[in-house]
């Protein structure tokens, strides 16, 4: 593990420029190709690289497995959420022209929620998969 | 120019498949897996889906093949020699093809102006999203406004299946609280064979996975997740 210099220099300088881009991604989802499910995969390939290159244990020190199960079902909530908020100030489920006095302003918003949703289970799904297969040892026989 | 890129790619994509068949080294196998993925994501560009193929690079070449790998250090990563000939699957795999070959002779040519996709109601979306929604890609404004009920679904979906997959696979690291013979007993996760024989040596009551309130439990836990 402490040999690799250049993987894990590379590493340490490439992880903050991927969550960045995952971050490019989401709010740019608007006016580009992206949005919240492939922020979210970038996302979690970021904490995927970490624990790739400094191992499970230190991965789960920065974020633990238990945090990364309320992710992925936070997700689901804040999507369902908006859903409601729309329905509560006067429109349809989904409708988000109601949640501001613009109706345009309102889409801008609620898409930014859902999409926001979609990020946050995306990457927690993301990395919940990845600790539950990289969590599992060898059984020899 | 374009219909360069598309054959250069496919004849790439089929020789990427044929390798993974051919391959018995499933090392090898999950990295051509991870290349068919990022040439599928060429091939989508090329056919002006760019969102698709941002999918498809990121999940099929980056989180899939990390995911396969996770999996090969969990299994042999050699595979075995077919111990029969595969007349059969060779049988079910020609008529399938075959089938699916029939099938794309009814599909509507690629981009054709009078396709069923752009009679109904994706003009709609391409004329006035701009002008209901306010955001240049119409992509996002159906996935997040218009089909805004379908995306949720589909994150709920991911939800669950990331509940599957730690249902199945994960023995969960956290400690769990259970409700056992009318009491509230921890039991903590076991992780390998070693922890396994060395409570079956303890005896029933299983002292290894069962926390300090209750040596009860331990020994249905056992058999259950053994």
């Amino acid at each position: 593990m402490d040999d690799r210099v250049i993987l894990r220099v590379g590493a340490k300088i490439l992880i903050p420029f991927i969550m960045l881009y995952a971050l490019y991604v989401q709010f740019h989802g608007d006016y580009g190709p992206g949005g919240g499910f492939q922020a979210g995969v970038i996302f979690a390939a970021a904490f995927v690289l970490y624990a790739l290159i400094f191992g499970l244990g230190n991965a789960v020190k920065v974020l633990p497995p238990k945090a990364v199960y309320v992710c992925g079902a936070l997700g689901v909530t804040i999507y369902i959420a908006v859903g409601y908020l729309s329905l509560v100030m006067g429109g349809e489920f989904l409708n988000y022209g109601v949640l501001a006095h613009d109706p345009a302003h309102g889409q801008h918003y609620g898409i930014m929620g859902v999409e926001l949703g979609v990020l946050i289970t995306v990457f927690g799904v993301m990395v919940a998969l990845f600790y539950a297969f990289a969590g599992r040892r060898r059984l020899d026989p | 120019m374009s219909e360069v890129v598309d054959v250069v790619l496919l004849i790439l994509l089929a020789v990427t498949g044929i390798a993974v068949i051919r391959m018995r080294n499933l090392f090898a196998a999950v990295m051509l897996t991870g290349i068919y993925s990022l040439v599928s994501a060429g091939l989508f560009t090329v056919m002006d889906a760019v969102d698709v193929a941002f999918t498809e690079a990121a999940v099929g070449a980056g989180i899939s093949t990390v995911l396969m790998l996770g999996t090969l250090a969990l299994v042999d990563y050699k595979e075995r020699e077919p111990t029969r000939a595969p007349i059969l699957p060779l049988f079910v795999v020609l008529v399938t093809g075959g089938i699916l070959l029939y099938g794309t002779s009814e599909i509507p040519p690629f981009g054709a102006a009078d396709n069923p996709a752009h009679r109904t109601i994706a003009r709609h979306y391409l004329e006035e999203s701009e002008e209901e929604i306010h955001i240049p890609n119409v992509v996002t404004s159906v996935l997040a406004s218009y089909r805004g009920y379908d995306t949720m679904g589909e994150t709920a979906v991911i939800f669950a299946a990331m509940v599957g997959v730690l249902l199945l696979l994960s023995r969960g690291p956290l400690p769990r609280r259970v409700f056992h013979d009318g009491k509230w007993i921890t039991v903590r996760p076991r992780t390998t064979r070693a922890d396994l024989e060395s409570s079956l040596r303890d005896g029933e009551e299983g002292a290894a996975e069962v926390g300090t309130e209750s040596g009860d439990g331990g020994a249905d836990q056992g058999g259950a997740r053994g």
